[in-house]
């Protein structure tokens, strides 16, 4: 069973819930109040939403031995877009100036997908590179957008996407979960995600079976830009403002730590979105917890590095033989990994 | 390629492309600048590019080895905001006199490299994992030893930021551009001058074909690391002296700077191909727009982003365009 590639991830979430149970017992309590669901563990959900999008949308980049380093700047972007067309606007709680608003946004980051896409699949720039212009100038669209102003609205339609609930669940895992879910179909049951895979794992031999390559990593970087535009859309809906240069701070590195914890490797060919999508949340636990425990904020950072590192490290099929190498008297067990988090903690 | 065909051939020329085009610009900017602004014709704008960013171009330095063995360092601006508050607090707090900072703080350094350097040598995990985790590590030091600035009133740190060495006439230099200016001498004769440095360009050119050469990749990747971990924390300690205090927010988006810089003054991303000067340049072009757009004074800061993004996006595809010709 270890050698299931969910496995790692899988038991060191677990492993993280179950020290923060014996930590804070009361972590998992869950109320029902005001008609929704409240606890720690809807707040992981509510706030690792965006995560979880962008999350998927790297996955498949990954996958095609890409890498998005923009998403960060695009989530700063539509968030901007979307307030400052709000914020213009006579009925702040119009659904229709709320929709247009999000499809502005989301329109906006179609078209960075474009663009990266274009860098990467057209004139053939390494991934890293290429996004890293958006990345770099992103940051200073986003402002601009903005005019170098936090833009404050009060907008009901608009916050349900970031902060609402639905049938009692935060709504914005409900469309992190339906975009999961449209993803998945897409690319497990039609060729999709073959083709992707083999666009990533042999670009070479994907090449000579006649895949029209440039044509999926475009739509890739599209999918991921959605994705983060969407994610945006959320982050500044929960915090009811567009702030364009804080928005999506270091998102890029989560989303791909995410991606990698979730066993995809950054070297492209076999992904996991599953793994993606539970990366995502063990690295928003760790936020949770940090918080729940009472460990200094300042802590997180620390923590975060030396749980990544030991996920990271037990995925390194060096690392492995050398562990096994040093136990074999010993009945192989995975009883390091809990030990590992307990020392984090 | 021996060095002879180097000189003789044409594909050289077309190599040095990017590097001439960012002098150039570099040429073109301070010409336009000039002419626009009578303040800035003043040779000590030009100096003031090196006092300015003498930090950033030793950061840049150690990250144009990285990027020419074809990896990636993202923890240096971290490693930079953690000199600096490791500086302050032994200054500040534990009273430890000048010269026992300076060593401790390049140890630091180069020991975060050295780790980031293992992880992706020995456990092969990808430079760009590698050292976000050392850039999480570092930024988290930083916030357990200080969630606020402090400021450093030591006396020698006081008397070293203020030292200004005349070069005539109006024109002064600090101490921070000499030190930049020794590591890129330095860098620039280990990397033409020395075997390390030519393993380093083989290792970016082609990692398998050095390693069957029989050139110690592991080694030189590993110290490749170190030395950017060593460069980061000595830009740090330039840092200090240049604003005379410790800030766990240093540095913050440092590595894109550097990277850009490095992308800028014509290295090639993938490794292998290019050149310090380059990277000194690359700076230069950097700190010329920010400080043509200080002289403006009607754009705003976020055009500097903006500008650099798109700078970034000319040089690439000026590489991709001379690195088709040439293949």
């Amino acid at each position: 069973m270890t050698k299931h590639r969910l496995f790692w991830p899988v038991v060191a979430l677990l492993a993280l819930l179950l020290g923060d149970l014996i930590a804070h017992p009361a972590f998992f309590a869950i109320e029902f109040r005001d008609g929704h669901l409240y606890g720690n563990l809807i707040d992981i959900l509510k706030n690792g939403a965006p995560l979880i999008l962008i999350a998927i949308g790297m996955t498949l980049v990954v996958a095609t031995r890409g890498i998005d380093l923009s998403v960060g700047a695009v989530v700063a972007i539509s968030g901007a877009l979307a307030c400052l067309h709000l914020s213009g606007l006579g009925d702040q709680n119009s659904v229709g100036g709320t929709l247009a608003a999000v499809g502005m946004a989301l329109g906006l980051a179609l078209v960075l997908g474009l663009w990266n896409g274009w860098l990467v699949a057209v004139l053939g720039i390494q991934p890293i590179i290429a996004t890293l212009i958006l990345m770099v100038a992103g940051r200073g669209i986003a402002q601009l957008i903005t005019g170098g102003q936090i833009i404050t609205v009060n907008s009901h339609p608009y916050e349900w996407i970031g902060s609402g609930f639905t049938f009692g669940l935060p709504s914005a895992i409900l469309i992190a979960l339906a975009v999961f879910a449209i993803a998945a179909v897409l690319v497990r049951r039609s060729a999709l995600g073959l083709l992707v895979e083999s666009v990533g794992g042999n670009p070479e031999a994907g090449r000579l079976a006649g895949l029209r390559s440039a044509r999926l990593i475009w739509l890739t970087y599209v999918f991921c830009a959605l994705c983060a535009g969407i994610a945006g859309l959320m982050i500044s809906a929960n915090v009811h403002s567009a702030d364009g240069n804080n928005a999506g701070q270091f998102i890029e590195l989560d989303a791909i730590l995410a991606v990698v914890i979730g066993g995809t490797q950054l070297t492209g060919g076999r992904f996991s979105l599953t793994g993606s999508v539970i990366g995502a949340l063990l690295i928003q636990t760790l936020t949770t917890t940090v918080y729940a425990l009472g460990i200094a904020p300042q802590a997180i950072m620390l923590f975060k590095a030396v749980v990544v590192l030991a996920v990271c490290l037990l995925q390194s099929p060096v690392f492995r033989k050398k562990l096994a190498r040093r136990r074999k008297t010993a009945p192989p067990s995975p009883a390091v990994r809990p030990e590992k988090v307990e020392a984090g903690v | 390629m021996t060095t002879l065909d180097r000189i003789k051939g044409y594909r050289p020329r077309q190599r040095h492309l990017p590097i001439l085009a960012t002098m150039a610009m570099l040429i073109g900017a301070y010409v336009y600048g000039a002419s626009s602004y009578t303040a800035f014709g003043s040779g000590q704008v030009v100096l003031d590019l090196f006092i300015n960013n003498a930090f950033l171009l030793v950061v840049a330095v150690g990250m144009t080895f990285v990027i020419l063995t074809g990896g990636i360092d993202l923890s240096v601006g971290s490693v930079v905001a953690l000199s600096t508050v490791v500086s302050a607090d032994l200054l500040q707090n534990q009273g430890w006199p000048v010269l026992a900072v300076i060593p401790a703080v390049l140890a630091i350094g180069a020991a975060l490299g050295f780790g980031m350097g293992v992880l992706i040598q020995v456990f092969e995990i990808q430079p760009f994992i590698a050292t976000l985790i050392g850039m999480f590590f570092a930024r988290g030091l930083c916030y357990t030893i200080s969630t606020q600035a402090y400021s450093i009133d030591d006396p020698t740190v006081a008397s070293l930021a203020q030292t200004q060495i005349p070069l005539g006439g109006e024109l002064h230099i600090s101490i921070g551009v000499v030190v930049a200016l020794v590591v890129v001498g330095a860098a620039a004769y280990v990397l033409y001058g020395t075997r390390f440095g030519r393993t380093v360009y083989a290792i970016g050119g082609n990692p398998k074909s050095a390693l069957l050469m029989g050139l110690n990749v592991g080694r030189t990747r590993i110290t490749v690391y170190t030395l950017s971990g060593f460069c980061s924390a000595l830009g740090g300690l330039l840092l200090v002296l240049y604003k005379s205090s410790g800030d766990p927010l240093n540095g913050v988006g440092l590595e894109l700077t550097a990277i850009a810089a490095v992308v800028i003054g014509g290295t090639l991303l993938t490794g292998g191909s290019g050149y310090v000067l380059g990277t000194v340049l690359g700076i230069m072009v950097l700190g010329i727009i920010q400080t043509l757009i200080t002289f403006d004074g009607t754009l705003n800061s976020w055009w500097t982003s903006i500008i650099t993004g798109a700078l970034l996006f000319a040089f690439i595809v000026l590489q991709r365009l001379v690195g088709r010709r040439t293949t």
